[in-house]
């Protein structure tokens, strides 16, 4: 533990012992020390630099009991399976920022530096299994079995959603911070209650995705609370990438995320969230553990925004170029290419295949997303209601007048209003 | 070059309406590849790559580097007979008739001018009305206004003035200038809504470096035109607000017998009260300054000794039953006058606004020669510049000036103890041809007694 990670927990002790001795002017030379008397917080249980990892930095395996099991059950075939993932959605994820640059995108949100912890956590779930993503999920929904150019109507404003969540059990993404985390425990307990009305119904559990921004949600809060009271079958992934856009992660929390499973009375696991393997074992187990009826499970995973926010952000304003060539180093796909190559499970062939494999999907991103034409605002007109409305008719009699009343609207009839 | 396609400038952020095209990654008769890096611009925001969205020659490079463009324009224009590479199929580009304008693949998310949040869409009815004196202008304004000024009473120059004495800039540039040492409250601002660009930064910034350079290097010989007989002699023609400056001067100095006056105040009063406005919710957004007091003080002297609001004909003294207060500013073009015209009806706040309107205009060159006719009295803030006072020359065609030093924290005594106070010295020039000893003295008293009460504005 550190100086910092004590200092911290030292102010958690001071807070706690002052309730029960209010004026006593207690101050630092007069603390009680953590674990020394009840009452009294004991240290963090887990530390900053405590992480399960399963591959080091160069892709060596690392032996863990509880966890490597789960990897020693996977065939080449599957984990050559994550390197692509991983890659493939590298690639999408250029195609889309190069498709914002070109002004077919309003915004983009890039994934680079979090696909382990995505396609890892993703992975593990079983199909009946439900995520509930934030925005930047692009690594989940590709393991949901997404088309990956559905997630790019949202962002070129053509849709509210892009594809139906029911056929992929991956919900629509949320861009109000920590909000799914509430729908995804409503849905867990949903699941019990399914369960108890018929249990021949499929056992299955749901994971909530959030960030380190969001953990200082009150939504978080909430969520786990409730997933704690009701014993929901959820598991909260929390992706820490270390900025809340602008916001480095220690504004966020003095002590690492995990820790406030302790709180709320649920098991935390924190793993290095770029070691893909670790990331997958670790879900596996908290997905079994939820499904099994034991509760919520909160993990937290550790990783790095390599890229900007979105692409309407510069983070050369608020982090030094320096951090971000730390996190190149350890790099999740360079990590797990190292292990495939020294284990002799893949060769150059692969590798070439992954890449093609990624060109083509990026050119029918590509593709797909100029076909989509651009939004049409009537078309909310006509979703609002499932009927012929009178005043949705009268509003939108008035769009069409107010519309036509612009000078570039007379010569440009068919835009539609997307602006 | 049959069939061309446009990239238009993208909204690379959210809500962006311009960028600069910083430089060109590719030039003419280049073969590009879709997403190659073509350009390099710089928004409000960030500094930015472009990736080609199509594959073939470039076939016009349609803006120059340094050149700052909205969003929405063409950029460039890239020929697609050169096939494109197998693995990057081409876009779909809309096959419309060769006609730059409409020809041109729109790119369809916030990116068009409609997409625009700042810039209004042109309605059918203000194109027609060509009469209409220019109607967006006013569209424009007419919702800020009430927002920003809650008294509804106010005449509708003032406005249209500034509301608030923050600077319009954007961030690059106020970073710029932060990195600079600048006040941006410094630069004249020639923008579009009245903002820095950071051309008007960069313009102040080598005229800032041109005089400190000068210092340096002034006892050298100077280089140069007309220099022709002594390289130490420096000769500069005498032209514009220059020569007429010096015409009024002369005029005034040697036609009008001065008779100068000062009188050291105690402005402790006017000090607290200038920060009590400063912090009252009615002055929000509105700069208060010493200044103001002063105004207001001079307007409520000359009502008692209407003398000195005065013009000498030579055979009349004519009285002006009203004040255009004059304010000297130094200004870009020089020294000016312009005067706030019937300031006598303003009330406080209004005064304020108005002080500040003519001061944004005079230092951004803007001054208009009818903001400077008809003035009847004026005031020169000569303690902006940390002068404690001096001997002013009337403005030809008044006959009184006030000279208003510097306020600082001097030894004082009251009540027969030595305290620090903030002590201003107040200069008054008056042409004695209509003002005599008594009533300037008068005058000058009350204007003091103003600055050491302001209560008494209530009177």
């Amino acid at each position: 533990m550190g100086a910092a990670q004590q200092a911290a927990s030292d102010s958690h002790e001071a807070a706690s012992a002052s309730t029960s001795s209010v004026n006593t002017g207690l101050n630092a030379a007069t603390r009680p020390q953590a674990g020394e008397s009840a009452g009294v917080l004991r240290a963090n249980a887990v530390g900053s630099d405590e992480a399960v990892q399963l591959l080091d930095e160069q892709g060596h395996a690392l032996h863990d009991a509880t966890f490597s099991p789960y990897i020693a059950a996977l065939s080449p075939e599957t984990i050559r399976g994550f390197y692509r993932d991983m890659a493939i959605v590298r690639r999408f994820d250029a195609e889309a920022t190069a498709l914002q640059r070109q002004g077919e995108l309003a915004l983009w949100v890039p994934v680079v530096g979090q696909e382990a912890a995505q396609i890892g956590s993703g992975r593990a779930m079983n199909s009946a299994d439900y995520a509930f993503p934030t925005y930047r999920e692009h690594g989940v929904a590709l393991t949901r079995g997404l088309d990956l150019a559905d997630l790019l109507k949202l962002f070129r404003g053509v849709s509210n959603g892009g594809w139906d969540p029911r056929e992929s059990n991956f919900h629509l993404y949320t861009l109000v911070l920590a909000a799914q985390t509430l729908h995804a425990v409503g849905y867990a307990m949903g699941i019990q209650r399914d369960l108890a009305a018929d249990p021949a119904t499929e056992p299955a559990a749901v994971v909530a995705y959030f960030g380190d921004g969001s953990s200082s949600e009150g939504d978080v809060h909430e969520s786990m609370v409730f997933a704690a009271s009701y014993n929901a079958p959820v598991v909260f992934f929390c992706q820490n990438n270390n900025w809340a856009i602008s916001v480095p992660f220690e504004v966020q929390s003095k002590v690492p995320l995990v820790n406030r499973a302790g709180g709320y009375g649920i098991p935390g696991i924190r793993v290095d969230g770029n070691d893909v393997l670790a990331v997958y074992a670790v879900s596996k187990w908290a997905l079994d553990h939820a499904r099994e009826g034991h509760g919520p499970v909160l993990i937290e995973a550790s990783t790095y925004r390599v890229g900007a926010h979105t692409t309407a952000d510069d983070p050369t304003k608020y982090r030094e170029n320096a951090e971000e060539e730390l996190w190149k180093t350890r790099d999740p796909l360079q990590r797990l290419e190292a292990y495939l190559r020294a284990e002799n499970l893949a060769d150059d062939e692969f590798f070439t295949q992954v890449k093609n494999d990624g060109d083509e999907l990026a050119a029918h991103v590509r593709k797909a997303t100029l076909a989509l034409g651009g939004a049409d605002i009537r078309q909310k007109f006509a979703t609002v209601y499932a009927e012929a409305h009178p005043l949705v008719a009268e509003e939108l009699a008035w769009f069409e007048k107010y519309e036509a009343s612009f000078v570039d609207a007379q010569n440009a009839e068919t835009e539609g209003g997307a602006a | 070059m049959s069939k061309l396609s446009y990239f238009n400038l993208p909204d690379v952020g959210e809500g962006l309406t311009e960028a600069e095209i910083v430089s060109w990654k590719v030039k003419l008769g280049d073969t590009v590849a879709i997403n190659d890096i073509i350009v390099e611009i710089e928004t409000a925001k960030s500094i930015v790559e472009l990736p080609s969205p199509y594959a073939g020659m470039v076939a016009q490079l349609m803006v120059a580097e340094g050149d700052t463009v909205d969003v929405g324009t063409p950029i460039i224009a890239i020929g697609s007979e050169l096939a494109a590479p197998e693995t990057t199929p081409a876009p779909v580009v809309p096959e419309a008739p060769v006609a730059p304008e409409a020809d041109v693949m729109k790119p369809l998310v916030g990116s068009g001018p409609k997409a625009d949040a700042v810039k209004r869409r042109p309605r059918v009815a203000a194109a027609s009305a060509a009469l209409a004196p220019a109607p967006t202008v006013a569209a424009v304004a007419a919702p800020q206004a009430p927002a920003q000024v809650p008294a509804s009473n106010l005449p509708t120059q003032a406005q249209a003035a500034p509301k608030s004495s923050r600077v319009l800039a954007k961030p690059p540039v106020r970073k710029a200038a932060k990195d600079l040492g600048i006040d941006l409250n410094e630069v004249s601002a020639t923008g579009l809504r009245g903002e820095v660009t950071k051309k008007d930064l960069l313009s102040y910034q080598d005229q800032r470096t041109a005089e400190q350079d000068g210092a340096g290097s002034f006892w050298a010989p100077a280089t140069g035109s007309g220099l022709a007989d002594d390289p130490r002699i420096e000769r500069i023609k005498v032209k514009g607000v220059r020569k007429a400056t010096a015409k009024a001067m002369v005029e005034s100095a040697f036609s009008a017998p001065h008779v100068s006056i000062f009188v050291d105040v105690d402005a402790s009063r006017t000090m607290e009260f200038v920060k009590r406005l400063k912090a009252s919710r009615d002055f929000e957004g509105i700069k208060v300054s010493p200044l103001l007091i002063l105004a207001k003080a001079v307007i409520w002297a000359a009502a008692r000794n209407p003398s000195v609001n005065a013009t000498w004909t030579g055979d009349e003294i004519i009285i002006k039953h009203f004040m255009n207060l004059g304010i000297a500013a130094a200004t870009p073009r020089g020294l000016m006058v312009p005067n706030i015209k019937d300031a006598q009806n303003l009330s406080l706040k209004e005064l304020a606004i108005a002080l500040n309107s003519l001061a944004t205009t005079a230092r951004a060159g803007k001054t208009q020669p009818a903001d400077m006719q008809g003035g009847s009295l004026t005031v020169t803030n000569i303690g902006a510049l940390g002068i404690d006072t001096g001997t002013p020359i009337i403005n030809p065609g008044e006959v009184a000036i006030v000279a208003f030093g510097t306020i600082k924290q001097k030894p004082w005594v009251l009540d027969g103890e030595v305290i620090p106070r903030w002590i201003t010295t107040l200069g008054g020039s008056f042409d004695h041809r209509v003002v005599d000893g008594d009533l300037s003295a008068r005058f000058m008293a009350d204007v003091a007694a103003i600055l050491e009460e302001p209560a008494l504005l209530l009177d």
